[in-house]
């Protein structure tokens, strides 16, 4: 790195220059504007965090059926929301490595079954009571409960009972796994008073910023927590706002004109346009989230193993990603897990467009006729057109795909899940463990494939309880090559999560946990003095 | 008044209260026959047959339909629109700032677009067949033919990102000081404006030189009037009933239509709230939505109704 630029970024960091003189220096030094911008947020963060102000982020995804229950939360803006004015036991970092929050320290039996944590001394919730134990306890009973519908019910399941052991909260669980402080950092399990027993909807967290409007669909306000434990690192702006802006030209434009600092889910087709807009930088970060051509292995024709590599090898993964992602993102390989996962082997063989190979798989399934394919606009951005590229890649190795386009309401209760091959996207997870566990186990609700294979169910629950980190990524290894190669599912590509932001905010983070620096940007970020 | 206006003016009310029970039954009669029950989309995915039976009870699914309907209509009458499945908040509270906000904008899309259209009409007739009554229908027919999301689009782009006027996101709320709100909903009012201004004006237009045709305008020229003063002296007060009729269709749907301006303008307004609950099979919220809705239309029917009736000068003075 040039000595001068270091020096140029610096300035603006400390306000002496701005940040357009800089970029304009910059490239007279033959810098490309992304290198100077990341040099930009790198010198800000050296430069350290800028109290006060009003951060604001126009968010897709939220409606006015939102609440202020954890337990209800499914869409992104209560979720991130969430986030701002709640804590976890743990939270995960960019690099995938967990950080103690309201847990300070935890530790396993040997045989993973039992799993104590340190419970964080001196930290206060909104309402002015102190955080005790008996809260974490009472919020892990809370979303156990069958009738609560929690979110985080699912992986609840696997508790067998929490309990006060002084200063320590210990989980009793039936079967041993090796990724439950992981678990933890699921956002439905915020630790709220007496586990927000009393009115779940009362929005009572410990984190940097309190509740003060709550408009579902509309907009939500959160105020700095006076008390917070954490200042120095979280919760520089005195008072943060999300506005739902569901439709994305709108959301550009709100972010163009300066009413909010920062918009998640920027589309594909328009990051060029906007990355040319003056001031904003667009951030995106490589992610777990992919789409996905689910096939019924239990139906016909799909339940035919030939069938299933036919399609997988007329998939023409690289167009998916330069058309339908813009080059944001990168080649799947057929099973759930990529290099952003936590013991993931980067050496299993890439799959590649194959049509003869296709043709010949086709064939020995002895299927004739037209496979017919489900898809929606919601399915995922551009999935219509991802249904097209698909046939046409199909017909040249002589299968006939016939895309039927179904309504976008209605399309996750009656045809994901339902229908025997359609199109449809996961968020990803925080370990492989998850991921397997919510879509690939043959008892999961979410096994969306229809994946029954016991050696599979086997080889998932053996590597959940196992603690040797070299043991795990090689089963983890084989189970990938298992759902790749015998497996319903297609995965095409993944997706980068898009966001972008205005010359004002400091202190992005890339992160590819989730959307909005992991969800964290309104409290990891400030807005330049 | 006199007894037969008033007689005809209680009709009409009574005609309108029996349509709106007869829409109530509709509107219940709808949300029957929808696939599956409230009960199920409470439970989704986890639903067991017990899990629904317990639920069924006690909600008091199981009596006929038509208890269950007297219960849902005698719960409206006193003002309890129950409670939404989604997120478990009141109907009648969310709903009220809703249709607020809606009512709000709606107000002064009317105030702008009403006394503008009309007064546009006015002046079409005064030149009629002229440049200027040319250019102002082919204006009026130019911007209801563009799409809403286009017109908005298009300001939002250029007033709101280039010039910096007014602000593209339009979220109001409780509180807000009366300018700000102003200001915040310009945009979105001037979209509705242009969608409305023209049929509006057309029918000004029509209805007037229909009158002009009488033989009462002819004398009011030979009495040697100007033309604007007969326009707005004796040919205006004799088109009222066919004005007020098209005004009140696009009052009508300056309340019930603009879902696709609330979207692109972030308006916390009913259309929204309406289509975020049918999307989560919110049944009590969308058949509440719905009433309004069904309110809205008849009583702005009967107001026209009404109108027509007093404007009318035979009946106002029966021989």
């Amino acid at each position: 790195m040039s000595k001068e630029l270091e020096y140029l970024s610096r300035k603006v960091a400390r306000g002496h220059i701005s940040r357009r003189d800089f970029l304009g220096r910059a490239a007279a030094l033959g810098v490309t504007t992304v290198f100077a911008n990341s040099l930009l947020s790198s010198a800000a963060l050296a430069e350290g965090p800028v109290k006060g102000g009003t951060l604001k982020a126009g968010m897709q995804g939220g409606a006015s059926t939102d609440s202020l229950d954890p337990a209800t939360w499914q869409s992104q803006v209560p979720y991130k929301f969430g986030r701002q004015w709640g804590e976890q036991l743990v939270e995960i970092q960019p690099d995938g490595k967990l950080e103690p929050k309201l847990a300070e320290e935890w530790g396993s039996s040997d045989d993973a079954k039992v799993w104590t944590f340190k419970i964080r001394k001196g930290v206060q919730f909104h309402d002015g009571k102190e955080m005790t134990p008996d809260d974490v306890v009472a919020t892990m009973e809370r979303h156990s409960d069958a009738n609560s519908k929690s979110g985080a019910l699912g992986i609840m399941g696997g508790i067998e009972n929490v309990k006060k052991d002084g200063d320590t909260v210990v989980f009793t669980l039936k079967e041993a796994n090796a990724d439950l402080p992981f678990l933890m950092d699921d956002y439905h399990l915020m630790i709220q008073p007496n586990g927000g027993k009393d009115k779940p909807t009362a929005g009572i967290g410990t984190g940097p910023y309190k509740v003060v409007t709550d408009q579902p669909g509309v907009r939500h306000i959160g105020e700095k927590f006076a008390n917070y434990w954490n200042g120095d690192k979280r919760g520089h702006a005195d008072q943060i706002e999300i506005i739902v802006i569901n439709d994305a030209t709108a959301r550009t434009a709100a972010l163009q004109s300066g009413q909010v600092h920062m918009i998640n889910r920027v589309e594909p087709k328009i990051v060029d346009l906007v990355k040319r807009v003056p001031g904003v930088t667009i951030q995106n970060v490589a992610g777990k989230g992919h789409y996905v051509f689910i096939a019924h292995c239990n139906t016909a024709p799909f339940d035919n193993v030939d069938l299933r590599l036919a399609l997988k090898y007329a998939m023409n993964r690289e167009e998916m990603v330069q058309k339908i992602l813009r080059g944001y993102g990168s080649v799947g390989n057929d099973f759930p897990i990529n290099k952003a996962y936590p013991l993931f082997s980067d050496d299993i063989e890439q799959r590649t467009y194959d049509p003869d190979k296709a043709a010949f798989h086709f064939k020995k399934s002895g299927h004739d006729g037209t496979v017919l394919l489900r898809t929606s606009d919601v399915a995922f951005p551009g999935a219509v057109d991802a249904a097209q590229l698909y046939q046409q890649s199909a017909a040249k190795a002589g299968i006939k795909i016939e895309v039927k386009r179904e309504p976008g309401d209605g399309y996750w209760s009656e045809v994901w899940n339902k229908q025997p091959f359609s199109e449809s996207y996961w968020g990803g997870r925080p370990t492989q463990d998850q991921m397997y566990s919510t879509a690939y186990y043959s008892k999961a609700d979410w096994n969306d494939t229809r994946f029954f294979n016991p050696k599979f169910d086997q080889m998932l629950i053996t590597a959940r309880g196992e603690l040797d980190e070299g043991k795990r990524k090689q089963m983890y290894r084989d189970m990938a090559i298992i759902v790749r190669d015998e497996g319903g599912v297609i995965v095409p590509m993944f997706n980068d999560f898009i966001d972008a932001t205005s010359a004002k905010v400091g202190g992005w983070v890339p992160d590819g946990n989730q959307e909005m620096s992991g969800g964290y940007a309104l409290s990891r970020c400030w807005l330049n003095a | 008044m006199s007894a037969p206006v008033l007689k005809l003016v209680a009709q009409r009310i009574a005609m309108g209260l029996l349509l709106l029970l007869a829409v109530s039954v509709l509107i219940f009669a709808g949300t029957q026959i929808l696939p599956g029950d409230v009960a199920q989309s409470i439970l989704g995915q986890s639903a067991t047959p017990q899990a629904l039976e317990n639920l069924r009870r006690d909600m008091g699914l199981n009596d006929p339909a038509y208890i269950r309907y007297l219960r849902w209509l005698g719960g409206i009458l006193t003002g309890d629109l129950g409670t939404a499945l989604s997120s478990g908040q009141d109907i009648a509270t969310s709903l009220k700032e809703r249709l607020w906000n809606t009512l709000f904008l709606a107000f002064w899309a009317a105030v702008v677009s009403i006394p503008l259209a009309i007064m546009l009409g006015l002046l079409a007739v005064r030149y009629r067949n002229g440049f200027v009554d040319k250019l102002i229908s082919g204006l009026g027919l130019a911007s209801t033919s563009l799409p809403e999301f286009f017109t908005g689009y298009l300001l939002i782009y250029f007033v709101a990102v280039r010039l910096q006027w007014f602000p593209s996101v339009s979220t109001v709320y409780e509180g807000m000081p009366l300018g700000e709100r102003l200001s915040a909903i310009a945009l979105p009012v001037t979209v509705l404006t242009l969608v409305v201004l023209a049929h509006m004006m057309r029918m000004t237009r029509a209805a007037i030189l229909n009158v002009m045709q009488s033989a009462y305008i002819e004398t009011a020229e030979l009495k040697g009037l100007s033309p604007l003063q007969i326009i707005t002296r004796h040919a205006f007060p004799n088109a009222i009933a066919p004005i007020v009729n098209v005004v009140m269709l696009n009052l009508a749907f300056l309340v019930v239509g603009v879902v696709v301006v609330e979207v692109i303008f972030v308006y916390p307004g009913m259309g929204q709230y309406l289509v975020d609950h049918v999307a989560k099979r919110d049944v009590p919220v969308v058949q509440a939505c719905g009433l309004v809705f069904a309110a809205v239309y008849i009583s702005l029917n009967i107001i026209a109704d009404i109108v027509a009736i007093v404007s009318n000068p035979r009946l106002r003075h029966p021989k």
